[in-house]
């Protein structure tokens, strides 16, 4: 397909200080990538080397001190809040912690509800927009009938997250940023949101960045893989390239921390 | 013949909610852990795997009541021991507990050191300081934490190194049995194998005799303890040596599990990963029979009608589950036959 390698975010020399003078930090440090259309790329790298600060530069949340992102070929422009609101309905994200994510006082209806108002469906008839809802929750397995008139904090963990997703599911966003969707959540429910995750990219042709310190989690799910060390990307490729033969001692040591099965684990290398 | 170190008979919990119902959240539980031995505790969100944790201690606060059964710590019956005296006697020198959020578990505006004092003189009333900060520098050493921290205030240290020094202090009394509730789930993978090496070291070097570790991380389990142990809605529903647990499980529910594990090694992105649908019963009013009948792909009418009691198989191994040894593993050759197709 033509537009399979159409480039859908860039970055060209992307950086970010915290601070200035001595107590300088830089977070991001020159970072160039470019993922494209419908691909599943991993951000890997342990805490502290600005996977997250990384993501609030692409959600537009915080803004680089240097370097441009490039959104389907144009540079990004955020400059209002107008532009900001319009850019945020091709881009959405999932975050680590699904019980902060929620308003507490806002009904699973109206969590949804808001979703098809944001994409320009309001004036839908309520019918219409009950059958959306149905369809979304649907998608990620969980029954509508069951959920309406709940409050967030009366589901679990998992069915949280998989509202989350139900939500991006609505709204249809061009890129899905998830900055560890699962590490909150138990094993269990973690094979089924990766798997919800990757059924969404495979029906909606969105393209999905997926934030992790486990890189098991990276393998299993994306296309392509970035480690990140200390605010540079020091190695990308596929997935298999990157974890199968790393080129790096760094990635070498990420792989190695994470517990195996079939391979003895060794713990004589912790620092 | 080693020592048994921890025993536990037929313990069953419960949690008594505001409208008075009762919640067994850990429901006829029996447990062995010897001298130098390690178990693991697996189970989805919700099994009553830190509930049993908690109960382990003996030690009760409302809702979670005491119901029955026996919990022997190295020879010493604790079921039937006031509150008071377990808190005196018992917790922190022969039983000890690494809470989930341990990194919240310690006081933000006491130095490390006056933390350490306030938990010996709850046991050693008159302890001088001197002999608390050479017995704390000497068990961080040991544990290869540097003695520094002792004079510092928690905001100053990272969350590993928050969750290393919590689990020095609950160890600095030299415990029996060490209860460690998921202690490295909230950190990255560099910090927790710092705390996996540092709970191996504790059992190498003799400060604890015996450790529960509980954790949903099969690869995790599989890499620190011995045996490892599967519950499901309050019940055990396996248990045996981790490699046996982790390569040939039995009862349907830990096969489940085990088909959710994901590692990086080669071969992974070929396996389908494989949820087990559905929730866990609600435990308000259990099903009378298999408790995870509901869920199970193999069930059949006669699972929901009697309860299942736990079969041994020999050499410690158990399961709970109608189905002979013979039966299941048929069953799961031909399912993966059939998704070989």
């Amino acid at each position: 397909m033509a537009n399979e390698n159409q480039s859908c975010l860039r970055g060209v020399g992307l950086t970010k200080v915290f601070g200035f003078g001595g107590q300088k930090t830089v977070a991001v440090d020159h970072v160039d990538f470019d993922f494209c259309k419908s691909e599943i790329v991993s951000i890997v790298g342990e805490s502290g080397s600005g996977k997250t600060t990384l993501t609030k530069m692409l959600l537009g949340l915080i803004n680089p001190t240097e370097g441009e992102v490039y959104f389907q070929g144009k540079k990004r422009d955020i400059s209002t809040a107008k532009k900001k609101k319009e850019y945020w309905k091709s881009i959405q994200a999932i975050f680590q912690d699904p019980y902060s994510s929620y308003n507490i006082f806002n009904k699973i209806d109206s969590v949804l509800l808001d979703c098809i108002r944001m994409r320009g469906g309001g004036n839908l008839p309520g019918a219409k927009k009950t059958e959306l809802m149905v369809e979304a929750c649907s998608f990620v397995n969980l029954k509508f009938e069951e959920l309406t008139n709940k409050y967030p904090f009366e589901l679990s963990g998992g069915q949280m997250q998989r509202l989350m997703i139900a939500r991006i599911f609505l709204l249809e966003p061009k890129i899905l940023l998830a900055d560890e969707p699962t590490s909150m959540i138990d094993a269990c429910s973690r094979a089924t949101i990766l798997d919800m995750l990757m059924k969404l990219r495979n029906e909606t042709g969105m393209t999905l960045i997926f934030i992790t310190h486990d890189i098991g989690l990276a393998y299993y799910i994306s296309d392509s893989v970035y480690i990140m060390e200390k605010g540079k990307l020091i190695e990308n490729g596929t997935a298999d390239q990157v974890i199968l033969h790393p080129k790096q001692a760094y990635t070498k040591r990420l792989i190695n921390d994470v517990p195996k099965i079939h391979e003895e684990w060794d713990l004589s290398t912790v620092s | 013949m080693s020592n048994v170190m921890l025993e536990v008979r037929e313990l069953t919990t419960k949690y008594v909610t505001r409208f008075k119902e009762d919640i067994y959240a850990v429901d006829h539980v029996s447990l062995k852990v010897e001298e130098g031995k390690s178990l693991g505790i697996a189970g989805e969100s919700g099994c009553g795997k830190s509930t049993l944790a908690l109960s382990l201690m003996g030690y009760y606060f409302a809702p979670l009541h005491y119901t029955s059964g026996e919990i022997i710590i190295d020879g010493r019956n604790i079921s039937k021991m006031k509150p008071d005296d377990i808190r005196k006697s018992i917790l922190g020198t022969e039983i000890s507990y690494i809470p989930q959020s341990a990194m919240n578990a310690l006081n933000p505006t006491q130095k490390i050191i006056d933390f350490i004092k306030d938990v010996i003189h709850a046991h050693e009333e008159y302890t001088p300081m001197r002999g608390i900060y050479d017995l704390a520098k000497e068990c961080f050493e040991l544990l290869g934490l540097p003695a520094e921290v002792l004079q510092k205030y928690p905001v100053e240290l990272s969350g590993g190194m928050k969750q290393r020094t919590v689990i020095a202090i609950s160890v600095i009394l030299f415990p029996k049995v060490l209860i460690a509730d998921e202690p490295s789930s909230a950190l990255d993978v560099t910090s927790q194998k710092m705390v996996i090496k540092m709970l191996r070291d504790l059992m190498e070097k003799k400060l604890i005799k015996s450790m529960i570790f509980i954790t949903h991380e099969l690869p995790l389990l599989y890499n620190v303890t011995d045996d490892i142990m599967v519950m499901y809605a309050g019940q055990i529903v396996e248990k045996g040596t981790a490699k046996e647990v982790v390569f040939d499980p039995l009862h349907p529910y830990a096969k489940g599990l085990m088909g959710s594990i994901i590692v990086p090694e080669s071969g992974l992105r070929d396996v389908k990963l494989t949820a087990i649908p559905g929730v866990p019963p609600n435990l308000k009013n259990p099903p009378p029979g298999c408790r995870f009948a509901q869920r199970c792909k193999f069930v059949k009418p006669e699972c929901r009608a009697i309860s299942v009691p736990i079969r041994e198989v020999g050499g410690g191994r158990q399961y709970r589950c109608i189905f002979s040894e013979e039966e299941l593993r048929q069953a799961y050759t031909q399912e993966a036959h059939q998704n070989g197709k």
